[in-house]
């Protein structure tokens, strides 16, 4: 079926050739990081994860979505996501792709890397996520291409999918559970050491990847024959809205706690992020934005006038997108190592290497989305036909 | 055979360059070349047997590395009985001193580049001391 | 026997998984007789620190000799810096314990040295997926630089910001530059791997105390064997009143502050 993605208008190749480019630049980038050192990132000894790790994070929920289709599809007949919950598991594979390939960005020794199951460490949480990422892209590629496949040739799919396709479901959940895990067990980090920080990529998941669904979904019905049906991207914007509702009812929890309590560890980092600390301020307005965006595609979503005009759900989508992408991709690590653990500060701020290998990350997992999804379409084209 | 005349010569072009390397090679100079290795004047025998050595030194000195850095273990039983202290700097460059005319000609040949030397120093010329 | 290409494939590929999933981890060095031991090295059960930090002034001897023998790089950008050890006021060492309402030698004189704690809970070790950050039997939590993936996952789950990431080649720096006699003391490490305070284990194992106790001025530092109550600094934990650095984290440092 790969033949597929050989073949497309002007449009898509020049969409391919754009990501292309975009991922030689990244390579060579990283080439030069890799002869330096990771010291040509922003990162210092206080904020020892930054950019890198961030796009992780937040892409492990972007990936963790497609279980939003599976779920009502699969267990509960929702025929409507028949025709898309595989463009869903194709964003889970490009997604997952992404995290991991951060994490080797990250790696100070890329090239040790197999040391992580040359010596298997059943108490490190980053040895679990490296297990459960890894398994929902396999998860995520056999049933993807096997139900895709079989649909093609018109015939049911094979019966070992089926127990595959139910496996996926709390293995989506798993993977940023566990990625939370890492954040949430450290004694020495204030900001992160909260029982709702695995809730709170659960709902941020689900709110972003099913905007980023239906935005793509909408680009596919504009330029292909393939149309998801608004039933479907209607019944997908109603799970963005309960789901940024509960993102932003988790975060009023946090805030509560943090500051009834008066606790001046915790109350340090969202003081930093929010209001500036020592001095230091660069995410203050970037942080606001995040909230002005989720307060803003909660009421445009919560009002079924404004959800079923798809130029304004177009418009909060992208509001909920950014929204939870600055939540994720840019406040959590720096709020999480500022103030460091003797209260000093030293702010992180990314280099143009780091975003020039951040882009070309991206661009890779664009890639193999628009691989995967031609694919898909072209498939569905051939059966409208 | 179909299309002789257009699979035979691919194939000998495909041959030409999987195998150019191996052509470049051996029509350079050392080809052919043994490299000859310097040892250390007043020594009849490193910590092993030459050909243990030879075979095993790759094996030892990461098992040595495992055991001084994780157990703590710095003394080497030999075969024969006698006792090193396991340090790559200290004892083993401390007979091998030029590892230009030892370790490097071998690994030069082979294209072998070992990344001790990233990190672990490279004693100028100091009397034996075990450090 | 009739097999498809396919079938030959799927079976191939499964085989080809389940031999990569053989842990290929050396068995060699536990246990085997060959290796020993040093014999004049310090031995103990629970190696501990005491810093008197009633005693005043800075003790920068202490922090040079450490960086000096361990090639500690100096880089002249502050984010890449590297230390094992050093000064800092009390209410950065201590925070949550300064108050206003202190003497007022806390508040401005003392300076505290912060180091690695070794603790007897580390989390740095319980988050490092590929154990090369491990405790040892006799206490002193130790970086195997040979292992190290470069993750910092270590880094960020130390409390008290005890380690440092290399950057850059530490080689780089402008004091690493001329290899000097000091420098066969230890190896230098390479870019992408994390460092800290090793307790002198290199040094320990020659039968010798920690540079930083042995330049340290006035006596301030105290290092001994807590499994020892016969030893110097199980003696002084039991007579003076001591803090450890976060506490209530359950981490139990093995470094005590005479206050």
């Amino acid at each position: 079926m790969l033949d597929k993605a050989l073949c497309g208008s002007k449009k898509y190749y020049g969409l391919i050739l754009v990501l292309l480019a975009l991922i030689g630049v990244g390579v060579l980038t990283y080439g030069y990081q890799l002869k330096e050192g990771l010291g040509v990132t922003g990162m210092s000894r206080d904020v020892s994860w930054g950019f890198y790790i961030a796009q992780l994070t937040f892409l492990v929920g972007v990936a963790a979505s497609a279980v939003m289709l599976v779920i009502p599809y699969y267990l509960h007949n929702f025929k409507e996501f028949g025709k898309i919950t595989i463009l869903g598991e194709f964003v889970a594979i490009a997604a997952v792709t992404m995290c991991l390939l951060f994490v080797l960005a990250d790696l100070g020794q890329p090239q040790r890397m197999f040391n992580l199951i040359l010596h298997p460490t059943l108490n490190s949480v980053l040895f679990w996520d490296m297990i459960v990422l890894n398994g929902y892209l396999f998860l995520n590629l056999i049933v993807g291409w096997v139900t895709l496949g079989s649909e093609r040739r018109g015939t049911p799919p094979p019966g070992w999918v089926k127990p595959l396709i139910y496996l996926s479901i709390p293995w989506a959940v798993s993977i940023h559970t566990v990625t939370a895990f890492l954040y949430s067990g450290l004694p020495g980090r204030g900001f992160w050491l909260t029982a709702v920080m695995a809730p709170r990529f659960l709902a941020s998941a689900f709110a972003a990847g099913p905007a980023l669904l239906i935005l793509l979904a909408l680009i596919v019905r504009k330029n292909t024959k393939f149309d998801p049906g608004t039933k479907a991207i209607q019944a997908l914007a109603k799970i963005v809205t309960y789901s940024i509702i509960a993102f932003v009812f988790l975060f009023f929890c946090e805030l509560f706690t943090v500051f009834y309590s008066q606790i001046p560890e915790h109350m340090d980092h969202f003081k930093y992020l929010y209001f500036g600390y020592d001095g230091h301020g660069a995410y203050v307005p970037f942080m606001w934005l995040s909230l002005i965006f989720a307060g803003i595609s909660i009421v445009l979503l919560v009002n079924p006038k404004t959800r079923q005009n798809e130029s304004i759900l177009v418009a909060a989508c992208i509001m909920v997108f950014i929204s939870t992408w600055i939540d994720k991709g840019m406040g959590m690590i720096s709020g999480g190592f500022v103030p460091n653990p003797l209260h000093e500060v030293q702010e992180y701020i990314p280099t143009a290497p780091e975003l020039m290998i951040t882009v070309g990350i991206y661009a890779i997992g664009a890639l193999i989305l628009t691989v995967l999804w031609k694919v898909a379409v072209s498939v569905r084209e051939e059966e409208l036909a | 055979m179909y299309d002789k005349g257009k699979v035979v010569p691919g194939l000998i072009i495909f041959l030409a360059l999987v195998l150019s390397p191996i052509i470049y090679n051996g029509m350079s100079e050392s080809a052919g070349v043994v490299p000859e290795l310097t040892y250390p004047a007043g020594e009849t025998r490193c910590v092993e047997s030459k050909q243990y050595m030879r075979e095993n030194h790759m094996q030892l000195l990461f098992d040595w590395r495992e055991t001084v850095v994780r157990e703590g273990n710095r003394t080497y039983v030999a075969e024969d009985g006698k006792e090193y202290n396991m340090s790559l700097s200290g004892a083993c460059l401390s007979c091998h001193t030029k590892k230009e005319e030892f370790c490097d000609r071998c690994h030069t040949y082979l294209k072998v580049k070992p990344y001790c030397w990233d990190c672990h120093i490279i004693p100028p010329q100091l009397p034996k001391e075990n450090v | 026997m009739s097999m498809d290409r396919r079938k030959f494939l799927k079976v191939a590929g499964v085989g080809a998984l389940g031999l990569a999933g053989l842990p290929a981890s050396r068995l060699l060095a536990a246990g085997n007789p060959r290796f020993k031991a040093p014999a004049d090295g310090l031995q103990g059960e629970r190696w501990a620190m005491v810093v008197d930090l009633t005693v005043g002034a800075h003790d920068d001897a202490a922090i040079s000799a450490c960086h000096k023998i361990h090639n500690v790089p100096e880089h002249a950008n502050p984010r890449h810096e590297v230390k094992w050890i050093w000064n800092t006021d009390y209410k950065h060492a201590f925070p949550g314990l300064a108050t206003e309402h202190m003497p007022v030698q806390y508040r401005e004189e003392h300076s505290a040295l912060v180091l690695c704690n070794h603790c007897e809970n580390p989390p740095c070790v319980r988050v490092c997926p590929t154990q090369a950050t491990f405790k040892r039997a006799d206490g002193i939590v130790l970086m195997d630089f040979h292992r190290c993936i470069g993750c910092r996952f270590c880094m960020a789950a130390c409390p008290y910001g005890a380690r440092s990431f290399n950057w850059v080649d530490p080689r780089s720096a402008a004091n690493l530059d001329e290899p000097g006699e000091t420098m066969l003391t230890f190896p230098t490490r390479s870019k992408g791997v994390v460092e800290k305070c090793n307790f002198c284990a290199e040094r320990l194992a020659r039968g010798l105390e920690p540079a930083c106790v042995e330049n340290s001025s006035n006596g301030r530092m105290l290092f001994g064997d807590l499994g020892d109550p016969g030893s110097d600094v199980s003696r002084i934990i039991k007579s003076k009143y001591t803090i450890r650095r976060k506490q209530h984290l359950g981490t139990e440092p093995s470094v005590f502050y005479i206050v």
